[in-house]
């Protein structure tokens, strides 16, 4: 994965943003904005998950070069409001990968028994941590979060951050929305501001 | 055969029961004769209609007469279908995924009764093409709304749990399996569950009316029967059909959950 980089030559979709960057192998983008300003739309964009015009290349290869559902495996966006779709948490992985989510799980302070919770008993702060685990599970390139730490604690935060700097140094790259100032400088060496229809860099 | 023929008398004294209702609502306040006394005089013109249209066609034996109310019929229940959404396609597809299935669905398993095991002649003779299409029709009608209905009420209700799988890279086909499945289910079980009952709990209809036309018992259940398996045949196609077509319309090519493509809820604007 070194060397790699995810460069976005252009979106000039009217009803999400224009954007165009490039961002290297490890680097965390932080996202900031207004609520409506259209970070949502801009991650959905990204991960292909609404009609849009983006023109995005990853290790250079274009995005429509990729099936979509193998795009989204490379470049994958965690909700801020996460989906179940089965009665078991287990049911939401991968045989194979289960051995890795019992580890993921033990990082951010779950027991690896959570895969045979019913997901209708689950906080919402458990909820957005095993969301979290069933994407960096199927070991994607990029990570899209959505205010991943939200719903959380502080100690919650803390393993989902450290968690978060191993991807990164793993040389994986993150975009990441969140309304919390201070962990946007501790995790992002890069900082992005919507606003008016539009995504400017600034400095933090 | 020999029937006992209905008088016209006959029929008014039937619809005092009717108007008994509609007094009993007055004095009850419960605020349905109105609809009552709507849906009787509407159901006494269509029938009418249908019996004076029916008489004329059946004396003219047009092949062109002929289509031309069965295409009136598919074009009716195309409507219907659409109507009966909580929330419909938006566009040409709001009318033209159920009148589409209905058409093939229905024509599909009437010709081939029509020229394989009823064998009228003409084959098209409207006394057998016009009656037992509507008789499937209306079957194949409630399976296709019912299956619809489902299909689009719980991809827009279950919107984060789909798109959610579509954001890991599973496929379209993969996360709208169970909607689909659930959907087919709906749309199947009325036809299911009336081949279940029928003859136990109800006589349908149609038997009944042979009976009474003077027909041998047993020849009035064949007919039925073969009516039930024609009904079971064109409803297990038209749900497919149908079901199938709005998932399709409901993702794209980029495996994406296109809920713009569907009208917001009825039942939500109203309320």
């Amino acid at each position: 994965m070194a060397g790699y980089v995810f460069d976005l030559k252009s979106l000039t979709d009217p009803v999400i943003l224009e954007a165009a960057l490039q961002v290297e192998a490890g680097s965390c983008v932080a996202l900031s904005g207004a609520s409506g300003a259209g970070k949502s739309r801009f991650l959905r964009a990204l991960a292909d998950l609404d009609p849009n015009n983006a023109d995005i290349w990853l290790a250079g290869k274009s995005r429509a070069q990729f099936r979509a559902p193998d795009w989204r495996r490379c470049i994958t966006y965690v909700a801020a409001e996460s989906g179940w779709w089965a009665e078991q948490v287990g049911a939401h992985f991968h045989e194979n990968d289960l051995e890795s989510a019992h580890q993921l799980m033990l990082a951010l302070g779950l027991p690896p028994n959570a895969t045979e919770w019913d997901v209708a008993r689950l906080s919402t702060g458990e909820r957005q941590r095993l969301a979290l685990v069933r994407a960096l599970v199927q070991e994607p390139d990029v990570l899209l979060l959505d205010e991943p730490t939200a719903p959380l604690d502080e100690k919650s935060t803390e393993s989902v951050e450290k968690l978060l700097t191993d991807f990164l140094a793993q040389g994986g790259v993150v975009f990441l929305v969140t309304h919390d100032a201070a962990q946007a400088v501790r995790l992002a060496d890069r900082f992005l501001e919507a606003a008016d229809m539009c995504i400017r860099e600034v400095c933090p | 055969m020999t029937y006992e023929v209905l008088s016209y008398s006959d029929i008014a004294l039937a619809a005092i029961l009717v108007l008994a209702n509609a007094l009993l609502s007055i004095a009850l306040k419960l605020k349905l004769e109105r609809q009552l006394l709507i849906a009787s005089v509407r159901m006494v013109v269509q029938l009418v209609l249908v019996g004076l249209i029916l008489k004329l066609l059946f004396e003219q034996q047009s092949p062109i007469w002929t289509a031309l109310i069965i295409v009136l019929m598919l074009l009716f229940a195309g409507r219907e279908i659409a109507a009966r959404q909580d929330r419909s396609f938006v566009g040409l597809w709001s009318y033209g995924l159920g009148t589409v299935t209905m058409i093939v669905s229905t024509m599909v398993v009437t010709i081939f009764a029509l020229t394989t095991q009823v064998q009228p002649d003409p084959w098209y003779d409207p006394r057998y093409a016009v009656t037992m299409l509507g008789m499937i029709m209306g079957n194949t009608m409630t399976g296709v709304s019912l299956g619809l209905d489902t299909l689009t009420s719980r991809a827009s209700g279950e919107r984060l749990a789909i798109e959610a799988q579509l954001a890991l890279g599973r496929s379209r086909e993969d996360a709208f399996r169970p909607l689909v499945r659930d959907a087919l289910r709906a749309g199947f079980m009325p036809m299911i569950n009336a081949m279940a009952a029928t003859g136990l709990v109800s006589l349908p209809g149609m038997m009944t009316g042979q009976i009474l036309g003077g027909v041998d018992p047993v020849e009035a259940v064949k007919y039925q029967l073969l009516i039930m398996f024609l009904i079971g045949g064109a409803t297990g196609l038209g749900v497919l059909m149908a079901v199938l077509g709005g998932a399709w319309r409901l993702s794209d090519d980029r495996h994406r959950l296109r809920l713009d493509r569907l009208m917001s809820s009825r039942s939500r604007n109203s309320g």
